[in-house]
């Protein structure tokens, strides 16, 4: 029985109970966003003058940028190195990539105040500010990353093309300019694969400098000139963690097989990775002598621990252990866990520790805030099922066998 | 053999990062050089003269036309039973701190932008909608800005304002030094209302020499530390007080410009657009062989 992986679209019922429940959630955001747009910012959200920042760029834009990393590091992994047998994880990664940047450039937006001004940073710049480089890089990514999806389009619809009524005459032209697009972008591709790892190298640690200038009014936990790095590193080490989770979930949700091997052996180099992040972490912390502040317990010092603790220590225990990493219940916890640690660290950086010498009121989002973000999650995974169920995506086993011939039809 | 490659491999790389931190130090100095002529204007805030009339509250919402009670609600000395800031509706507000004891006065601090000399904001903008003008100011241009806020992560003394009230065109607020007066030759606005001359505009460099005159002359009366001369780099506005400027809620802020680290790290990543150059050739190079690799191990 000859057991060939091949991308291909899913065919499924699209509607199922958690589908409903994501709609719905999908719903509440958008009607939120609507608000938004009509009564602005304040009208929706906490944001006052004392924290011009919330959870809209902390979870939606800067973990969002993070999680996304799945999508550089398989990259790197699979074109790079060219290790072939990663590639089945590849488009997974890159779908991911591509949905969760979209919806980080459409959290920015909601977020800005003059947000028909998006443009302004194409032709107006200031080579000094960290955001107008975070904005640029991300900007040309997610342009690079579509460009990665085409040929996916391309394979979907070459030979396939077929629109309906009077506008079949468009059918031959568009074959063509597939075809075409398919060859050219066959040749170029790699300018645009190495263009991809290079510019979330570049953003992913941007995205750290960012709150280096907020300077006294961050908390000394977090604030350190190594913030880059320390983005960098967790971004990388997040992206393999990222890529499990979400193949473990998908079988999972589709009555597949997971690819138990590939991902075991994908699970085995996350533990250096976030080695070298806590090895960082830790080594900033001694060398600012930063710990003394985990003496006294509040907030803030809990939530560094936990940061810590359960969002790197564990996680990195259980993909050093050749069992755990193993069976898809190990995987899954480690990789949740380091999502877990990831995602915090994100809103620690731009929430928790932004500390203005003036305040009035804590921060804490709103109910429209809070309804934005799940609305924008949902609306992702609804994306992603509904992609993979168009787009030859996830790699599924194609059973060449001669075991055909012996079903009974109708069976 | 080998070892010797390895120190020539370390010795580059040292190279390397030297070159990367002498170009962004460089560019650290390479900023706008108005930003610290030698003849920008300042002004000196001597606290232990301002009885919190608030007239200064007044006339910087007229000249800005914003909507204000009439001259007369400014008496209402209830407001200082809460510290205020200034935000998009008040661009200055005068706080009082009480005596510590009963020989002593009330401390009236009047609060507005610094005016830094390095300004966060200026070097934060993602369009560069903030700019440090020659006589000081450091003002914001309604038709580049996009309503980020980044500008106000940024300062240090927690300044620019947003409308966060407005759907359409929400601006950015703080004092903007009255560039459309001084512009003309006139006066700030506060400080030619100032019944009491509690503010002084002048040179900034004599503004500096008059304040530590003063501390000179009256040891008794300041404390020994002109608020601004140094903060975060130096600022425009200048505070004298006879209390530790901690006591009256001033930052606690060091000498750096605020902005140093942040384009030194930045410009150190994209020095020249070397390092990206670079890491995309490496990565190249490296896809290059791996592809070679698979060739020849195919060919075998
Ligand atoms: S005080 Fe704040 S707003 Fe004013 S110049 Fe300095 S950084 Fe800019
Ligand atoms: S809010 Fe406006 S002025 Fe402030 S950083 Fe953003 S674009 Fe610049
Ligand atoms: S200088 Fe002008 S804008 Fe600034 S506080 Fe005084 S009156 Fe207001």
């Amino acid at each position: 029985m000859e057991n060939l992986m091949k991308p291909t679209p899913i065919s499924k019922k699209f509607f199922t109970p958690g589908v409903i429940v994501l709609s719905i959630f999908a719903f509440i955001g958008i009607v939120f966003v609507i608000l938004r747009l009509l009564f602005g910012l304040g009208a929706v959200t906490n944001l006052s003058n004392q924290y011009p920042w919330g959870i809209w760029i902390g979870i939606d834009v800067a973990a969002g940028v993070a999680l996304a990393a799945g999508g550089f590091t398989t990259a790197a992994l699979g074109h790079i190195m060219r290790k072939e047998e990663y590639h089945i994880l590849v488009r997974p990664a890159l779908l991911t990539a591509m949905l969760g940047y979209t919806f980080v450039a459409l959290s920015v937006a909601l977020d800005l105040g003059r947000y028909y001004y998006i443009w302004h940073p194409l032709i107006m710049w200031n080579g000094n500010s960290v955001l107008f480089e975070v904005g640029m890089c991300v900007m040309i990514y997610l342009f690079v990353l579509y460009i990665e999806f085409l040929p996916i389009v391309t394979e979907r619809f070459i030979g396939r093309v077929n629109f309906p009524g009077f506008l079949k005459v468009l059918n031959n032209p568009v074959d063509k300019l597939l075809r075409l697009l398919d060859r050219t972008l066959n040749k170029v591709m790699f300018i645009f694969i190495i263009a991809g790892v290079v510019l979330s190298c570049l953003h992913q640690s941007s995205l750290g400098t960012l709150m280096v200038i907020a300077g006294p009014k961050m908390h000394p936990l977090w604030q350190t000139p190594i913030l880059p790095l320390l983005f960098l590193l967790s971004a990388i080490s997040v992206g393999f963690p990222m890529v499990i989770f979400e193949s473990l979930i998908t079988s999972r949700s589709f009555g597949l097989k997971p690819e138990m091997n590939l991902l075991s052996n994908l699970g085995s180099m996350v533990a250096p990775m976030l080695g070298i992040y806590l090895s960082f972490k830790i080594g900033d912390m001694v060398i600012r002598k930063t710990f003394i502040y985990l003496n006294e317990i509040n907030t803030t010092s809990i939530l560094f621990a936990i940061e810590v603790v359960i969002g790197i220590v564990v996680p990195l225990r259980i993909f050093l252990s050749p069992k755990l990493t193993k069976t898809p219940f190990g995987l899954f916890i480690g990789s949740a866990l380091v999502i877990f640690g990831v995602l915090l660290n994100r809103i620690n950086n731009f929430i928790v520790a932004y500390n203005p010498p003036y305040k009035f009121t804590p921060y804490f989002p709103s109910i429209g805030e809070i309804g934005v973000t799940l609305g924008f999650i949902a609306l992702e995974v609804l994306l992603f099922r509904a992609f993979v169920m168009i787009f030859p995506i996830v790699s599924v086993p194609q059973y060449v066998t001669p075991q055909t011939k012996f079903t009974v039809r109708g069976a | 053999m080998a070892n010797q490659s390895r120190r020539q491999f370390l010795k580059t790389t040292a190279l390397i990062g030297a070159g990367i931190t002498g170009i962004s130090s460089k560019n650290l100095k390479a900023a706008p050089k108005n930003i610290l002529d030698e003849n920008r204007m300042g002004v000196l805030v001597d606290t232990t003269v301002c009885i919190g009339c608030r007239k200064c509250e007044w006339a910087c919402k007229v000249a800005h036309n914003l909507p204000t009670p009439p001259i007369e609600a400014y008496d209402d000395r209830t407001v200082f039973k809460q510290m205020r800031r200034p935000d998009d509706k008040a661009l200055t507000v005068v706080n009082e701190y009480p005596p510590k004891s009963s020989d002593e006065f009330p401390v009236d601090v009047k609060v507005q932008c610094m005016h830094c000399d390095h300004p966060a904001c200026v070097s934060a903008c993602i369009v560069g909608a903030f700019s440090k003008e020659e006589n000081g100011s450091v003002i914001w241009d309604t038709n580049k800005c996009i309503g980020c806020r980044y500008c106000m992560v940024a300062c240090p003394f927690q300044i620019p304002a947003f409308e966060f009230g407005k759907a359409f065109h929400p601006e950015i607020r703080k004092c903007d030094f009255c560039f459309n007066r001084t512009k003309e030759g006139k006066l700030p606005a506060c400080v030619e209302i100032c019944p009491m001359e509690a503010l002084t505009y002048g040179k900034r460099e004599e503004l500096v020499k008059i304040a530590h005159e003063k501390i000179r002359l009256y040891p008794e009366r300041y404390v020994n530390h002109v608020y601004g001369e140094y903060e975060v780099g130096g600022t425009s506005w200048l505070y004298l007080a006879s209390r530790d400027f901690t006591e009256l809620q001033f930052p606690k802020l060091g000498r750096n410009p605020a902005p140093g680290v942040t384009e030194a790290i930045q410009h150190g990543i994209f020095a020249y657009f070397v390092p990206p150059i670079a890491l995309y050739a490496l990565l190249g190079g490296v896809m290059w062989i791996n592809k070679n690799r698979k060739k020849t191990s195919e060919t075998e």
